[in-house]
């Protein structure tokens, strides 16, 4: 029974640990011991996480490299925030949490019908012409949304490119000024939940019959077309459910940051943001990625007394960082501390026992 | 052994167009039916002419030298490539529009001559990937746990462990597959194989890296998984023994083209094949 608590164990600490952070932060903000900075860095934290983690089902869990996930966060920031607005103005709705679950639905729908416009030409290309690609279309987006002014007038939504000189009503959404008469009303228990929803969904994607089939994919593309699974049908679940995740975590950091949010926060820079936080937990861990996420986050904005060295020294930590996990020394002691407390595959001891066996081995 | 001797001199009776099948199968479809199947690629001609009839439980063999195009027949049957000529069925019904995937659904499953396992995954894991299309549940009962889920979950988990028990491997359903022993690898994938439920199993060198005792246990196991499921099979294989052992067919293959087929008794005493494995003899040449 030790055995089966410890996989247990291995399974779902993440959630634990994300919980517990989350009572700690509930704790001292009544307490009124949280630092500010800390404060105001809780919804973004949130919102990379979750960005982290959908990336991870692309890149670890899929073996796609795309670059091009900020451009799905963009397309739910700014259509989660043109709902929130038309919620807010159009409908009166008054409670800001069902605008803003409203808008986080329609920021997640929209990034996830986008997802799949564009999975369907991405996702016949591999490797670098895959990331080159993605790389692209998140630039499009972004160039489109920069370029798009929105209106509301009694109820009814004005779309213009360009100028949006003439349209009538107030602006909702003003080119490359962003967003505007649209209030905050992110929640930090929101951001949480939408953490945990993620991992969620994450973990029971690939821990499902779906999950291992993207992983077969990704394993071996021809081993898995001759045991009869569609390989563009799988790779394409893991883009959408991303994209759709990427949307929500979008609306989210919308809705907090409000008018503050440019269009040319959602630059491809903040893709390879992202692909550094996902590389950093290590590709294919779900777990890894909410700590470094989160860690990385926290990082820039701790680093802030530095002034001007701050972003040399940021870069200087990745770098330790990734030499430190790579040190064989380090790995051996992660190794023992996973086996301690979670299961892991069994080895087959015979496999080094028997060399005669190995795969060098020819025929007898 | 003594059982599988006595399944060599399986009676063979003629097939219309020259071909023969088993006895037992003449009642039935033959599972599979190639006629004038080739591929060229860019004016060499890999696979010609290449015409079999297989009968719903029988066992074929298919040899010849290295480069015979005997890899590049299993990846024209299972769409790897695209025929350019000739036809092939799967039990009268018409492959020619299927594409890999639909190949597998059809019932051809293949195994790989260099291994294809999912490495990182466990045993039980990569029978379950084989069991993809058999034990179904969509996406939305797997992320809400509905269940569905864990009923599916549940026969996926009985089914993988009673295809495995079949080699004995039961007891490595939890260890990662990439660190089996050869032999085990290669018994895996014939389970994976087995678990798409196949009408026709390919085999690529199954006996490649084994040794002799896990040789004779292959063949066993080929012939009871022929009984149990009821099914074909074709396998490429240089180990003269099993080949000889168990086939009740055999087509030799050189230079892709079909230099013999026949019982293994025919085969042996072939003079083109004694030829394409040993060369001609200095007195005929000159």
């Amino acid at each position: 029974m030790k055995t089966k608590a410890k996989k247990w164990f291995g399974r779902y600490w993440i959630y634990f640990v994300v919980v517990g952070f989350w009572i700690v932060c509930e704790v001292l903000m009544q307490q009124n011991a949280l630092s500010p900075v800390i404060r105001n860095q809780l919804i973004p934290i949130c919102c990379w996480v979750t960005m982290a983690v959908s990336l991870n089902l692309v890149v670890g869990i899929s073996g796609e490299l795309s670059l091009g996930h900020a451009g799905f966060m963009s397309l739910g920031a700014f259509t989660g925030l043109i709902a929130a607005g038309w919620l807010q103005h159009a409908a009166q709705m008054e409670s800001p949490l069902a605008r803003l679950v409203l808008a986080m639905l329609a920021g997640g729908l929209i990034a996830g019908i986008f997802g799949f416009l564009i999975g369907i030409p991405v996702l016949r290309l591999r490797g670098d012409y895959l990331a080159i690609v993605t790389l692209a279309f998140g630039e499009i987006i972004n160039s489109l949304i920069i370029n798009l002014y929105v209106n509301l007038d009694q109820g009814t939504l004005y779309f213009k490119f360009l100028k949006g000189r003439g349209l009538p009503g107030i602006p909702l959404l003003a080119g490359a000024q962003g967003p505007d008469n649209i209030t905050k009303i992110a929640l930090i228990p929101a951001g949480f939940v939408l953490v945990i929803l993620t991992l969620i969904v994450a973990n029971n994607l690939v821990r499902s019959r779906t999950g291992r089939a993207i992983m077969a994919t990704r394993d071996n593309r021809i081993a898995a077309e001759s045991v009869g699974i569609n390989v563009t049908k799988y790779k394409m679940t893991a883009f959408v459910t991303a994209a759709v995740l990427a949307g929500m975590a979008g609306a989210m950091y919308g809705l907090f940051m409000s008018t503050a949010t440019k269009p040319t926060l959602f630059r491809y820079t903040k893709s390879i943001d992202i692909l550094v936080f996902v590389v950093m937990g290590g590709l294919g861990s779900l777990s890894g990625s909410v700590i470094s996420a989160a860690l990385l986050t926290i990082l820039p904005e701790q680093l802030r007394f530095l002034k001007d060295y701050r972003m040399l020294i940021y870069a200087v930590v990745l770098i330790l960082m990734m030499l430190v996990s790579n040190n064989p020394l380090i790995r051996g002691w992660m190794k023992g501390i996973r086996e301690k407390f979670f299961r892991r595959n069994k080895q087959t001891p015979a496999a080094e026992a028997r060399p005669d066996d190995g795969k060098g081995g020819g025929r007898s | 052994m003594s059982e599988i001797k006595t399944r060599q001199n399986t009676p063979m009776v003629p097939y219309p167009s020259g071909a023969i099948v088993p006895e037992r199968d003449l009642g039935t479809i033959p599972v599979l039916e190639c006629s004038h199947l080739g591929i060229e690629f860019g004016g060499l001609k890999a696979v010609d002419d290449f015409s079999v009839i297989m009968g719903k439980t029988e066992i074929a063999g298919l040899i010849g030298p290295n480069g015979a195009g005997k890899t590049t027949i299993f990846n024209l049957l299972t769409r790897v490539y695209q025929p350019t000529h000739g036809t092939m069925m799967l039990e009268g019904r018409d492959m020619g529009n299927m594409t890999t995937v639909d190949v597998n659904k059809a019932g051809i499953a293949r195994t790989f001559q260099n291994i294809r396992l999912f490495d990182n995954m466990s045993v039980e894991e990569n029978v379950r990937i084989g069991l993809h299309n058999q034990i179904r549940y969509g996406m939305f009962s797997g992320i809400l746990r509905l269940p569905r889920y864990w009923k599916a979950e549940k026969e996926q988990h009985e089914k993988a462990m009673e295809l495995l028990d079949i080699f004995d491997m039961a007891d490595l359903a939890d260890h990662r597959s990439g660190s089996l022993p050869y032999g085990a690898q290669r018994r895996l994938e014939i389970v994976r194989a087995l678990a798409t439920h196949p009408k026709l199993l390919l085999l690529d060198e199954p006996a490649a890296g084994m040794n002799p005792r896990e040789t004779e246990e292959l063949m066993e196991n080929i012939i009871r998984i022929r009984d149990r499921f009821q099914i074909a099979v074709l396998l490429i294989e240089h180990d003269m023994n099993l080949v000889m052992g168990i086939c009740e067919d055999i087509c030799v293959l050189n230079f892709g083209r079909i230099i013999a087929k026949g019982t293994p008794d025919q085969i042996q005493q072939n003079p083109a094949v004694i030829e394409a494995y040993l060369g001609k003899r200095k007195k005929e040449n000159a």
